[in-house]
């Protein structure tokens, strides 16, 4: 299969201090969604920036279709790599509209505003997401899942081939989460690579086929989902006791953890099978 | 009782209902770009009647007139000269290019001032935030106490405001990835300095003729601007203004967060030299010209984008436009309120402040 963005040995550090990652390597299918793992701080940010060649590395390379970053400019690579940021506060109360309609940049000539075609590529963007109720809304005063899907909505309107999400699913309620991760895997089966990173393990398990966790600046396994993300690294990585189970009621595999000494967690069993979790999303419809 | 002021209360929600409606229709985006296109062309006109000295009103519509018509075949329409020289005087060499001035003036601020306010992702930031007003006014306090002529005066008030925001991203480049908030910083840093300059300036200056002239400088007036001083800043000033409207669709981009717009494939870097070297042009010769203005900068963007958003592409024209009118509507003031003419910085700051602490009142400013 033809691999999109190709990392090989990819380090970073900022100034002089030490390296945020080193010795990272992974490549990206079409149609592939990398979830990357991971506690507080190590970095994955800063490596999904990284990708987004918004900081150069320090050592390896990124390759997007088999030509190196370095070669290209911001504009070559914003067709090719869309880049969701974490969500932050925006002082000017854009309308999602003009916000989403920000997206069509990298296709734009320097001097030039965006015409009907970009409009309707921007309206085809947010129907995708489905914030078409919000559109006039100023993009200040929607709520965090709406500003979500806007960001989102934005970086397809770039028409990206891979979409790198920074961790799409912090700030969001429960519902909104699992939409979120909804729509990014249907954006994928759309033939849409994404690299995402994530709190959750079980996150991993509801969209990704591969995962990478990240710890002491490097990753520190990386494959399939199901080996990947087990309890024995987990515990490294947390350092939490959790259980990885597949349930039947979700035909999938999900991840729970245990109750602990100082958790304060209520005595409730499942009716039906008692001493199963209890909390678990399910996607399969 | 009851059925009367249930009726009367009807009748309100009606006429409300009524009166809402209408304005609905009226007040269309159509409308307000309709109506700020067309005040300023008005003001223009009505400025040139106002002043000390009276001209008869049909001779200044005659006198405007007479340079276009007459260019006709002089056998089918000819206005022959029914004033008296003092008037011609009066509206061509004083009224006229201290109108033309004070739309360049107000036109120019206001632009600068909403770029910066989308570069630095801040509404509350005015066009002298990198130090352009404090250099240039040292460099006029300078020039007045080395007693050089008004030409150079200006040049060194342009130059010293240039110079100071040279100074400012060069003290910002310290830093790798110049964030806003160091330009910011350094901004003050430079403006605190050369303020103090000024200051030092006053001190050793002559208290009976220099002092008053500085003082007089620092205040702003278009009260002695002549063509010559238009002709040396309209170039520079058209050009930096044009350059800020072609690139406007991308300061949204800006406005929205530096990562976001590399991430976009927006140099931003680059472009936060273009608007810079711009706003620092236009205001830099607007300063020259004027002198210190302040609040022109900071409040029209502001009422722009009551009107028409905060989008660029329409902000900006607007604030072209609205700051030309602003500027045009506090020189008139200053010509007729009182007897002696009221310096501009004062009167745009006594109008300009109260007038945003309105528009905050209102809450429809969009970002509280």
């Amino acid at each position: 299969m033809d691999m999109i963005l190709d990392v090989q040995q990819a380090g970073f550090r900022y100034d002089l201090r030490r390296m945020i990652f080193s010795e990272i390597s992974f490549s990206l299918a079409e149609e592939e969604v990398l979830c990357i793992l991971g506690p507080n701080g190590i970095g994955k940010s800063t490596l999904i920036r990284c990708l987004a060649n918004l900081n150069p590395l320090c050592a390896g390379s990124i390759r997007l279709h088999d030509r190196d970053v370095r070669s290209l400019n911001h504009r070559d690579v914003a067709k090719i790599v869309g880049y969701v940021p974490q969500a932050h506060e925006i002082v000017f109360p854009f309308p999602v509209r003009e916000f989403v309609l920000m997206g069509r940049a990298p296709h734009l000539e320097l001097f030039s505003s965006p015409g009907k075609d970009d409009y309707a590529k921007a309206d085809e963007a947010i129907d995708l997401v489905g914030i078409r109720k919000i559109a006039d809304k100023p993009v200040n005063e929607i709520s965090g899942g709406e500003y979500q899907l806007a960001m989102i909505a934005r970086a397809l309107a770039q028409e990206p081939e891979v979409l790198l999400l920074d961790e799409p699913t912090s700030h969001l309620d429960f519902g909104n989460q699992i939409r979120v991760l909804e729509i990014i895997d249907r954006l994928a089966r759309d033939g849409l690579s994404v690299i995402m990173s994530s709190h959750f393990p079980d996150h991993a398990f509801l969209t990704s086929n591969n995962v990478a966790i990240m710890q002491h600046g490097s990753f520190m396994a990386y494959g399939l989902a199901e080996d990947v993300v087990t309890e024995e690294n987990l515990k490294q990585t947390y350092g939490v006791d959790v259980s990885i189970t597949y349930s039947r009621d979700v035909e999938r595999h999900v991840c729970v953890p245990h109750k602990s000494g100082q958790c304060r967690c209520r005595d409730t069993q499942h009716p039906e099978y008692p001493g199963t979790p209890v909390i678990v999303a399910n996607t399969a419809k | 009782m009851t059925a009367l002021s249930s009726w009367r209360s009807d009748a309100v929600a009606y006429i409300y209902k009524t009166a809402s409606q209408l304005r609905e229709m009226i007040v269309t985006p159509f409308m307000v770009t309709l109506l700020v296109y067309c005040l300023l062309p008005v003001l223009f006109f009505v400025s040139l009647f106002i002043g000390r000295y009276d001209v008869v009103p049909s001779h200044v519509i005659l006198l405007l007139a007479a340079p276009i018509v007459n260019l006709l075949p002089a056998d089918i329409v000819h206005i022959y000269p029914v004033w008296i020289a003092a008037e011609e005087n009066v509206i061509y060499q004083i009224r006229l290019p201290r109108v033309i001035a004070a739309i360049l003036v107000g036109a120019g601020l206001s632009v600068a001032g909403a770029a910066y306010q989308g570069l630095f992702k801040n509404p509350l930031v005015s066009p002298d935030i990198l130090g352009v007003a404090s250099g240039a006014g040292f460099g006029a306090a300078l020039a007045i106490l080395l007693s050089w002529n008004m030409m150079m005066i200006q040049v060194s008030a342009f130059g010293f405001g240039i110079l100071a925001v040279s100074i400012t991203y060069l003290l910002s480049r310290f830093y790798r990835n110049t964030p806003t908030l160091i330009l910011v910083l350094s901004g003050i840093i430079v403006g605190a300095f050369f303020t103090a300059l000024i200051s030092l300036t006053k001190y050793v200056a002559d208290p009976y003729e220099k002092l008053p002239a500085i003082t007089f400088w620092l205040m702003g007036s278009l009260a002695s601007v002549r063509y010559s001083d238009i002709v040396m800043v309209a170039p520079l000033f058209l050009l930096a203004t044009a350059a800020l409207l072609l690139i406007r669709w991308r300061i949204n981009l800006l406005a929205v967060g530096d990562d976001e717009a590399r991430a976009l494939g927006i140099d931003t870097k680059r472009m936060a030299q273009v608007i810079i070297l711009c706003s620092t042009l236009i205001t830099a010769s607007a300063v020259c010209i004027a002198g210190i203005v302040g609040w022109v900068g900071l409040v029209v963007p502001h009422l722009g984008r009551m009107l028409v958003g905060p989008d660029y592409t329409r902000l900006l024209p607007v604030c072209l436009l609205l700051g030309g009118c602003y500027m045009l509507i506090i020189d008139d003031l200053a010509r007729m309120l009182t007897s002696a003419e009221i310096p501009l910085g004062i009167l745009t700051a006594i109008i300009g402040a109260p007038f945003f602490a309105y528009l905050l009142s209102r809450r429809s400013v969009g970002w509280i």
